[in-house]
C-alpha cells in the first residue's frame, strides 16, 4: 500500500441506517477511495444497488454506464439521471448483499473519485462484487459522472432498502505526492 | 417499532450521528423503492419483449440464432 493512501474515516454499523453520509472531507488530498461491504434488509432485486451522491445533491446531475455479470448472462445499461424519485438521483452501484443471500455474507465495492476538489463535472469508477453461496453472484463495472461545479465535500451513501448491520464503510484519501 | 435511521459521520472532528428519519424522508424511501422496482420490472417485461419478438423473427426467416450472428458478422 503506498504511503499516500491515508483512511479519513469509517464505520462499521452496530445498527441499521437507511444512508450513510461523510461530511467534512479534508481538502488535502487528490482523489477519494470508497471502500464498503454492505448487505440490505429486502430481498427484491433493486436492493442490490446504493445510490452515491455529492454535497447533498439529488438532483439530475447523475449518470453512468454500467457493465453486470452474472455467471449466466451479462448485460450493459446506460442511465441519465436515474432516480424517478428526486431523492434517489444519484450514481447506483450494483453492490450490496440481499437479505435472501447467503447468511453473514456481505459485497464488496470500490468507488474512485478523482479530482474531488475539482471545480468541474467529474468522474466516478467502481467495481463491486456480490457474495452468494449459490449459482447466481453479481460482478459489476461503473463508469459514472456527476455533472455538479463544486468541490466535493461530502459523500451519501443511499441504500435502496436499508443497510444491514455489520455492513461497513471505509473513506480513503490519495495524494498524488 | 423502530424509527429508520441515518447515520452521518463528520471526517474533521470524527464526530457520527445517528438521525432518525423524518416522515416525509421514509415516505420518499418508501416510494422510490417502489418506484425502482416497477422500473425494473417493466425494463425486464421489455426485455422480455424483445426476446420474444426476436425470436419469432428467427422461426419466420428459418435460421437459427448462430446463424443470425454469422449472418451480421
Amino acid at each position: 500500500m503506498p504511503s499516500t493512501y491515508t483512511l479519513i474515516s469509517s464505520n462499521v454499523l452496530s445498527s441499521t441506517a437507511a444512508s450513510v453520509t461523510f461530511s467534512a472531507i479534508p481538502s488535502t488530498y487528490t482523489d477519494l477511495v470508497l471502500r464498503t461491504s454492505t448487505r440490505q434488509d429486502q430481498s427484491f432485486a433493486n436492493a442490490k444497488l446504493f445510490g452515491i451522491y455529492f454535497n447533498g445533491d439529488n438532483s439530475n446531475l447523475y449518470s453512468a454506464t454500467v457493465l453486470n455479470g452474472t455467471g449466466a448472462a451479462a448485460s450493459s445499461t446506460r442511465t441519465d439521471n436515474p432516480g424517478s424519485a428526486t431523492q434517489y438521483d444519484s450514481i447506483y452501484v450494483r453492490g450490496s448483499d440481499l437479505s435472501t443471500d447467503t447468511s453473514n455474507t456481505f459485497a464488496s465495492s470500490e468507488i474512485y473519485i478523482p479530482s474531488y476538489r475539482a471545480t468541474q463535472a467529474r468522474v466516478v469508477g467502481s467495481f463491486s462484487a456480490t457474495e452468494n453461496n449459490a449459482t447466481t453472484a453479481y460482478i459489476s463495472a461503473l463508469a459514472g459522472l456527476y455533472t455538479g461545479t463544486t468541490a466535493v465535500t461530502s459523500i451519501g451513501i443511499q441504500a435502496v432498502a436499508t443497510f444491514e448491520i455489520g455492513s461497513s464503510f471505509y473513506l480513503y484519501g490519495i495524494k498524488n505526492s | 417499532m423502530t424509527r429508520p435511521t441515518r447515520l452521518e459521520i463528520n471526517c474533521t472532528t470524527g464526530e457520527e450521528s445517528i438521525i432518525e428519519l423524518t416522515d416525509a424522508e421514509i415516505a420518499a424511501n418508501e416510494a422510490a423503492q417502489v418506484q425502482a422496482e416497477a422500473d425494473r420490472l417493466a425494463a425486464e417485461a421489455e426485455a422480455a419483449t424483445k426476446a420474444e419478438a426476436k425470436a419469432a423473427l428467427l422461426t419466420k426467416l428459418g435460421i437459427t440464432a448462430d446463424e443470425a450472428k454469422l449472418l451480421l458478422a
